[in-house]
């Protein structure tokens, strides 16, 4: 029973983007041998010291192991088929319930829910948890969806923050201080997050008693954070993407770091070689090598921060931003149909999502009606800042390339190819989308030194990592005159 | 050595080692050793993760073997190495001799240096081996672990295999600066350890903080956790809730007042921009 049971989980856990080999499994299903099975920590502790072994998959584990191990609280009172009978009740219930006398009840369930968050009973708050979602999720049976919108009712019915501000004023706060002030509001935040919690599991028990575990998983199921689309995250990936993607970079900036000191330069030392081979007779048989010396190179970044392309273009700059250590600099410009340089707006502890506000309405980036117009904006980076262009220089253009049906200026690309060390475009539009419609991607892609889809932080850390260490020697830039249609598709 | 009939007690005699465990470092402590396998730690920096490989050598009253790995670390450095000085001498002083004896004599075990991944196993009574900061070595050294991780033994061409006399308990610490290779974490429970509760922190400090109140203990465990939920560079660990503890004591400190946190942030927070930040944020 309990194989089968675990059988299943794991396959979950791989439908969720967790891999879990089959030598894992085995060692899983050793060590519940000496699991206590009737403790649910330890059980969870168990399956996943044993099944997960990457940090970043421990919520994707939390999540399914929830809804597959969901507990069974004994009820505190009456056990008698009350559990079939819940299923189908809030549903006649909910209607009448919220017109007729349900403040009555509602004031009564607040005051006990304050009481025990106040005093942090956690059973005593699991008991009016339930009672909550009897009253207010209005759960409907059948329906496939994974309970966001139920715990949002709930909570809304329950006025979660209006809580928080009455126990913030129980809490005596006479002659306290700003600190303590501080300290106790972090408190209650933390018991209200609890809250919160405890109303999401009880919701996803419900759900899975109604339509199985298999069911409910797959609807539940998230992409891993870095396989997120970063045109469509939703504000609450935003919010994580936020917090990984600065250790992201630094992870990164330590490879390529290590990497370019493993990295021979490949060139002969012939003075040092001469000297060592006196030692061997004249032999050379240690030959020396200079330490390497790794070019870093420059960036120049172009972003299209219209609408659509805002977020992607804020990930870019900050993933850049984060790993400037790996370049010899980095300076940007934002465009939507006018091109502005934005490099004093933004440095390594820069608050993004605050300065891309500031830029877009202090920078001179719109032009006429704020659509995206690429011709006009990367004629004027070529005007504007085209002589300053290195062989060091490395150029990153960023944006899906749709041109609202406007002069494309295509011209414009290859003149930066010639200048410059390489030039890039990466387009967050899968692939299967570039040239429809308005795009006037290949117009443009076909002379850069490459085009890359980059959807999330995944593809952009594959990229910068490309980059950032270019292979030794020159990187071949394609003969000016001869643009050589298939060459850019070949990646 | 004491074997363990229940998490529970390893929990217990962590505890009397002055190691606080919650209960799931408790629970894959004791399935590591049951299952004899090595448990790889990951976590921040300062949460105690060198700490728990300490305790544990303290409660099974083993010797601890600790591996520092570093870049560059090879063979010679983390499994044994011949001591060729050792051996020349014998060379030279045995001019004359069979050839295939000497030979024989000089690839014995007299003439090998242990390092620490032979030396946990070859020893008589076990050991606690600590493989500290795994992520440091490169991913092609990390293969030499794998033959002494999940065999116990080492093979030395010379001389043959050598296995493990006794299984030692072994501890892997990663501070995740890079992946780990998939054959490596196969062969590993898994252990992430993160800062821990107030709670938990509150008993780390009155456990290690010698001369800390209760409500000392407590005052300092809430603000450091005000403290983590800001954005910062660097939040402050376990580690250094402990220092903050014991300057804080140092200095006379019974009850902590705003003007305490200002003078004594640096030992709390490691970078300027964060101290900037959390004085903000805390309005002192």
């Amino acid at each position: 029973m309990l194989l089968d049971v675990l059988t299943g989980f794991i396959e979950e856990l791989r439908s969720a983007g967790v891999p879990v080999s089959m030598v894992e499994a085995i060692d899983a299903t050793e060590a519940l041998r000496y699991t206590d099975l009737g403790d649910r920590a330890a059980f969870r502790s168990t399956l996943e010291a044993t099944l997960v072994k990457n940090v970043r998959h421990l919520e994707a584990f939390g999540t399914a192991f929830d809804v597959y191990f969901a507990h069974h609280r004994p009820e505190p009172n009456a056990t008698d088929g009350n559990g079939s009978s819940r299923k189908t009740e809030p549903v006649s219930g909910e209607g009448g319930r919220s017109g007729t006398g349900g403040e009555g009840d509602l004031d009564e369930l607040l005051e006990a829910l304050f009481q025990a968050l106040l005093s942090e009973d956690l059973a005593g708050m699991r008991a009016l948890v339930r009672q909550a979602v009897d009253d207010y999720a209005g759960i409907e049976p059948g329906r496939p969806v994974g309970g966001t919108y139920y715990l949002y009712r709930t909570l809304r019915r329950l006025g979660v923050d209006g809580l928080l501000e009455r126990l913030l004023e129980a809490e005596d706060g006479q002659g306290r201080s700003a600190l303590e002030d501080r300290l106790v509001r972090d408190e209650f935040e933390e018991r209200i997050e609890q809250l919160r919690e405890e109303i999401r599991d009880e919701i996803r028990r419900r759900l899975v008693a109604d339509r199985g575990r298999e069911a409910v998983a797959k609807t539940l199921r998230k992409p891993l954070l870095e396989d997120v689309d970063l045109m469509h995250a939703a504000r609450a990936d935003l919010a994580q993407l936020e917090q990984v993607i600065n250790p992201l970079a630094r992870k990164l900036a330590a490879r390529l770091a290590h990497k370019r000191r493993l990295r021979r330069s490949g060139r002969l030392d012939f003075r040092r070689t001469m000297r060592r081979s006196l030692s061997t007779g004249g032999v050379p048989i240690d030959p020396q090598f200079r330490a390497p010396h790794p070019i870093k190179p420059e960036i120049f970044l172009l972003c299209d921060i219209s609408g659509s392309m805002a977020t992607f273009a804020r990930f870019t700059l900050q993933f850049m931003y984060a790993m400037s250590s790996q370049f010899s600099k980095v300076r940007s410009f934002a465009f939507i149909d006018a091109l502005d340089e934005i490099t004093p707006y933004l440095g390594v502890g820069t608050d993004f999502p605050h300065a891309l506000d500031r830029i877009s309405t202090e920078a001179e980036v719109v032009w006429i009606d704020g659509h995206s117009d690429y011709g006009r904006s990367l004629d004027q980076f070529w005007t504007r800042f085209g002589g300053q262009l290195t062989r060091r220089s490395t150029v990153i253009i960023t944006g899906d390339a749709r041109n609202n049906y406007r002069d494309v200026n295509s011209t414009i690309v290859p003149q930066l190819v010639e200048v410059s060390r390489a030039v890039y475009w990466l387009n967050p539009e899968p692939e299967a989308y570039w040239d429809t419609g308005d795009s006037v991607m290949s117009a443009y892609g076909r002379h850069c030194t490459g085009a890359y889809e980059v959807r999330n932080l995944r593809q952009l850390e594959a990229f910068v990592e490309q980059i950032a260490l270019p292979p030794i020697g020159r990187v071949a830039r394609p003969v000016p005159h001869e643009p050589g249609p298939g060459r850019f598709w070949k990646r | 050595m004491i074997s363990f009939a229940e998490p529970g007690e390893v929990k217990t005699a962590l505890e009397e080692a002055k190691y606080l465990a919650d209960d799931r470092i408790a629970q894959v402590v004791f399935l590591a050793e049951r299952l004899g396998k090595p448990v790889l730690i990951e976590g921040p920096a300062g949460v105690g993760k060198t700490e728990l490989a300490k305790a544990l050598a303290v409660v099974h009253q083993r010797r601890l073997i600790r591996l520092q790995c570093y870049e560059g670390l090879d063979e010679s450095k983390a499994l044994y190495e011949w001591n060729y000085k050792k051996q020349l001498l014998r060379i030279q002083a045995d001019q004359g001799s069979d050839w295939s004896q000497l030979e024989e004599d000089i690839f014995s075990e007299d003439y090998l240096l242990t390092r620490p991944l032979l030396e946990a196993i070859a020893t008589e009574e076990p050991v606690v081996l600590l493989i500290d900061e795994i992520d440091r070595v490169e991913v092609e050294t990390e293969a030499l672990l794998l033959e002494v991780l999940s065999e116990f033994q080492v093979s030395i061409p010379e001389l043959g295999t050598v296995q493990a006399t006794s299984q030692p308990l072994v501890l892997l610490t990663s501070n995740n600066t890079r992946e780990l290779s998939e054959a490596l974490k196969r062969r590993c429970l898994f252990l992430h350890i993160g800062y821990p509760t107030v709670d938990r922190e509150k008993q780390i400090l009155l456990a290690r903080v010698e001369g800390v109140t209760e409500h000392l203990a407590e005052q300092v465990a809430r603000i450091v956790r005000s403290v983590r939920s800001f954005d910062l560079k660097k939040a402050p660990s376990v580690s250094e809730s402990i220092d903050w503890a014991r300057t804080l004591i140092t200095l006379g400190v019974a009850e902590v007042e705003a003007a305490d946190v200002t003078d004594t942030l640096h030992v709390l927070l490691k970078y300027q921009t964060d101290i900037e930040r959390v004085a903000k944020e805390l309005e002192i």
